[in-house]
């Protein structure tokens, strides 16, 4: 295949940024998106230009590492996948391909198409966590039983990856997706549940402070997530969330 | 310097607990006066790094990602091995020890492995209290499943995504420190440099991958845990960061590297498809509990699979050869993964390789859908004779237990594996060789520590399915946390280290160097042209089999390439700013030199052990012949390389390896 691409560059945060078109050729419809990244780049650095800079590091679809929003889509065409896992099969020769960073004032664009999503590790830090010493002397993990649904419930939110398309897709920057997953999985096991109420006051308190914005129930987060990460979870933070301000 | 393992004096079973009991403690007063620096947040750095803040020591974390939560061994898939017995089938500490040694072809160190084994159950413990996720039975207790070359249940998983839950259990604990202000973390830093201080570890340089900037820190000790090397093959299941940078600048600073040429090839992942690929697609071996492993036994069949005018699934089953269940009667299609990959590559070799490139297999799981199809009918009181029925009940039991692996494979294959037998072939996965270290996780130079797959000790020659993420974690919240401390107390007065030394400014000013001269070179060929180049000969001469030609030229083509590599590399840009191609400039450097010693140690060892097998030692006759031939009178040592500057400087030391508790036997799955 060849293709064109409208690529998103900026030398670094303080820089304008500008999109830039470049052409590949002989792209296999077995190769992923990065791989199809890696040719263009193996182009440019050939010609003494800049390679085009993108995160990822799996590429199988579990680190959460790489994004791009593709032809207006975060992790593009394709559902249920990260950009990684996206094939060029999903794409016919000659088409124009345009490729942006997952923008939000909560990621601020580090270079070309990489943004830094501290913001959410920051979230996790305000209590996305059990508070139990890691010294082993727990109690033997038979005698803390889990509901099977909910033990499945919990992992299907635990599944959530990090990668932000949930909020690059929102129109307001909200991240109520990937907190949702995080409260919910706590939620629902009987360990999460002594630190509920300070946990999903402080983890709300955080996402509001990196200036994420407000979620108004349109659901694109859920239609790009591509680990299927339901709006359900966003029920339940907000459940919680209410009956912690109740408490507290 | 001898090499001394420090291995406790007495029964095996009470090393470990004596080991606690004598050790010096540092008073908790004294932990807040002390800096350890934790490189690297996976399962191993990352435990590492909650556990000692939580004693309450001051821990400064690095990675290169821009989170903890991506580091590579959020990628496991199978399971974590713990010696619980939940299921009662006679698992217990002394199995899982053996299990390991055995599986490990006894080239591990027998006291590491049974501490590993007899703190393995308090792993399950611990990250259930963390809330990790584990798969359920309807009663609520954890479920099990097995594994390759064991005969016991004892892997616990999340369905496919067992090392993700793991690793945000640790990022969470780590989490909870770093909002407590007792770790400090560095994300998007790389390190490059160890710095010894009156021949003490004492800190590391850094660069900030976004700023380029140079940075020194201090600490009264440095853990390594840094992941394994297996990218020095450049097509691996690793992720694409993963590289041997840190443990091989701790190795120019004076840590022995032991056993390099200990690899894994993993039997079931997705073969490669054409030279654009960048890496590897593992697929659980959890699948082969209900996969079969076959390729067509005539010719005619095979060619007809592959010009696409016979169905895999059209194919008798008398026509099918399924050569594990044929050659390992006992194991069938749960043999080792060293065993698993050679059978698939001897019949690749004889031709019957089934797709394109000639270099695949099946993983079929037609007779497991029918099972647990007529299964699940008979459950609900259906009929187990239509067909259709069973099939789809059949179908929904497979995707319960695999879905995200065959959705996985959908995407990357473009074909349905529940309608059409999987195409696997052995891809490098794991590496056992790593920095050599003794009991304490200490390498040969003071204060330096490593622990997880960086380290060598606990797996010998090949590693078992699900044992990776048990030592990872083992080592960093059960194990280090102690063997540290014990070293620690000496530094309780020492008080906080200086970066304005001799020492610091002489690391850094090579860093810089290095760096200066990537950027400047004016060069014709990108980073990746020669990572591949290396691949090729490290693919084809140093991997699944090993002869004295083909290592000794790998050798040789290695330095060659080292050479134009100096000479010939490109890297634009600058180093004041993020440049992805520069990080890859270094670790690739480092590959370089990797590889010509891994080369070098797969040919100093004349036998066949585990994952690395050599054509000059196989079994003759008898029952075995055939299979890899170990030797124990002359190679039962584990090979430490000592650095002299060129790889082919350098210098071997043999620590033996002393089996009191288990009889060496040769291995057999038959
Ligand atoms: C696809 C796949 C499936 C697997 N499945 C299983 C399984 O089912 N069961 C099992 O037991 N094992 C499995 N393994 C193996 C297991 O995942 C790894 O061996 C294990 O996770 C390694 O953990 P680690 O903490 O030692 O290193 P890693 O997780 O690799 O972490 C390395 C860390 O070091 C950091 N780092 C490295 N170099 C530097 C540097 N120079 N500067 C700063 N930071 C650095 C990285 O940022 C990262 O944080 C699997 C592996 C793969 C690839
Ligand atoms: S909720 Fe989905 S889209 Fe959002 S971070 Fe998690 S995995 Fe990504
Ligand atoms: S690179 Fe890891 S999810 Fe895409």
């Amino acid at each position: 295949m060849n293709l064109t691409l409208k690529i998103w560059r900026q030398k670094n945060a303080s820089d304008k940024g500008k999109m830039v078109d470049y052409k590949v050729t002989d792209i296999s419809p077995d190769m992923s998106f990065l791989e199809m990244l890696d040719v263009l780049n193996e182009q440019l650095i050939n010609n003494d230009e800049e390679p085009v800079a993108f995160d990822h590091d799996c590429r199988e679809g579990i680190c959460g590492m790489c994004s791009l929003y593709i032809n207006g889509e975060a992790h593009g065409p394709d559902r249920g996948v990260t950009t990684c896992q996206l094939h060029m099969r999903m794409f016919k020769d000659g088409d124009t391909i345009t490729i942006e960073p997952f923008r939000a004032t909560a990621f601020p664009v580090v270079k070309d198409l990489v943004v830094d999503r501290g913001a959410f590790d920051r979230i996790q830090h305000a209590g996305g966590f059990i508070s139990v010493n890691t010294s082993g002397n727990t109690i033997d993990a038979n005698a803390i039983p889990v509901n099977k649904h909910d033990a499945d419930d919990a992992f299907s939110a635990a599944t959530c990856i990090g990668c932000g398309a949930c909020v690059a897709s929102c129109k307001n920057s909200s991240a109520m997706l990937f907190v949702g997953a995080k409260v919910s999985q706590f939620a629902l096991l009987p360990q999460g549940k002594i630190e509920a109420t300070d946990r999903v006051l402080n983890m709300v308190k955080q996402m509001d402070e990196e200036g994420f914005g407000n979620c108004t129930n349109t659901g694109a987060c859920e239609v790009e997530c591509p680990k299927g990460i339901s709006l359900e979870n966003i029920a339940r933070m907000n459940r919680e969330y209410l009956s912690a301000s109740l408490k507290g | 310097m001898s090499l001394d393992s420090k291995v406790p004096q007495g029964p095996i079973k009470d090393k470990w607990t004596d080991y606690k009991n004598h050790i010096d403690l540092v008073n908790p007063a004294n932990k807040r006066n002390i800096d350890v620096i934790v490189v690297g947040t996976g399962l191993a750095g990352g435990s590492a790094a909650a556990t000692l803040a939580e004693l309450g020591y001051n821990v400064k974390a690095f990675c290169f990602q821009d989170s903890p939560r991506r580091a590579h061994s959020i990628a496991a898939q199978g399971g974590i091995n713990a010696a619980k017995n939940y299921q009662g089938d006679g698992d217990s500490t002394y199995r899982l020890f053996y299990d390991t040694v055995k599986g490990g072809d006894y080239r591990s160190r027998e006291a590491n492995v049974y501490r590993l084994a007899e703190v393995s159950a308090n792993i399950i413990d611990q990250c259930v209290a963390q809330g990790v996720p584990f798969a359920r039975e309807y009663g609520g207790l954890l479920d099990n499943r097995s594994f390759g070359g064991v005969l016991v249940s004892r892997t616990f998983y999340a369905a496919g995504q067992t090392g993700q839950q793991l690793l945000l259990g640790a990022y969470s604990a780590m989490n909870r420190q770093i909002g407590r202000g007792k770790i400090k973390m560095y994300n998007r830093h790389e390190m490059l440099d160890v710095v010894k201080v009156d021949g003490k570890a004492r800190g590391i340089i850094t660069r900030n991958l976004i700023t380029g900037e140079i940075e020194r820190h201090s600490a009264h000790a440095v853990v390594l845990g840094t992941g394994g090397y297996g990218n020095v093959f450049f097509l691996s299941t690793n992720a694409m960061g993963s590289n041997v940078t840190a443990a091989w600048k701790a190795h120019k600073r004076g840590a022995y590297f032991a056993n390099p040429c200990y690899t894994q090839i993993h039997p079931t992942c997705i073969p490669v498809s054409g030279d654009h690929q960048s890496k590897l697609t593992l697929m659980s071996e959890s699948l082969r509990n209900d996969g079969r492993i076959w390729v067509p036994k005539h010719m005619k069949d095979v060619e007809a699979i592959k010009s696409g005018t016979l169905k895999p699934r059209e194919l008798a089953e008398e026509d099918r050869d399924y050569y594990l269940e044929r050659r390992y009667p006992a194991f069938g299609n749960l043999v080792p993964r060293d065993v698993a990959s050679r059978a698939a590559k001897e019949r690749c070799d004889a031709g019957f390789g089934v797709n394109s490139t000639g270099e695949a297999v099946f993983l079929d799981f037609a007779s497991a859908i029918q099972r647990y199809g007529k299964e699940t009918a008979h459950v609900k009181g259906l009929d187990e004779n239509d067909a259709v029925l069973v099939k789809k009940l059949g179908q929904e039991v497979i995707k319960n237990k695999y879905g995200n692996l065959f959705q996985m494979y959908e995407k990357i294959v473009d074909q349905d594996p529940y309608n059409t037998p999987m195409m696997i072939y052995p891809a490098v996965h794991y590496t056992m060789g790593g920095v050599w270290v003794d009991y304490n996780l200490m390498t040969t130079v003071p204060g330096l520590y490593c622990i997880g797959e960086a380290n060598f000790s606990d797996h010998g020659a090949n590693r078992l399915g699900a044992s990776a993420l048990m030592q990872g974690l083992a080592d960093g919240y059960f194990v280090l946390p102690y063997t540290i401390g014990d070293y620690l107390s000496n530094d309780i007065r020492t008080g906080a280290i200086s970066t304005d030394t001799k020492e610091f400014e002489a690391a850094e000013k090579e860093v810089r160097e290095k760096l200066e001269f990537f950027v400047t070179n004016k060069g014709s060929h990108s980073v990746d042209y020669f990572h591949k180049k290396l691949g090729k000969i490290m693919w084809n001469k140093v991997g699944m089999s090993r002869n004295v030609k083909g290592l000794t030229e790998a050798i040789a083509e290695i330095k060659a390439l080292r050479d134009q590599f100096w000479k010939e590399v490109k890297v634009p840009g600058t180093n004041e700013e993020f440049n992805e191609e520069l990080a890859k400039a270094g670790r690739v450097a480092d590959f370089l030199e990797l590889g010509e010693l891994f080369a070098k140690d797969a040919l100093n060892r004349e036998e066949s052990c585990g994952g690395h097998f050599r054509e000059d030692s196989v079994e003759l006759d008898g029952e075995q012949k055939g299979e890899a031939l170990r030797n124990d009178k002359d190679f039962a040592y584990v090979s430490a390389w000592e650095y002299k500057g060129e790889p082919s400087d350098a210098v071997l030391h043999k620590e033996e390896l002393e089996f009191k508790d288990i009889e060496l036997k040769q291995r057999s799955y038959k």
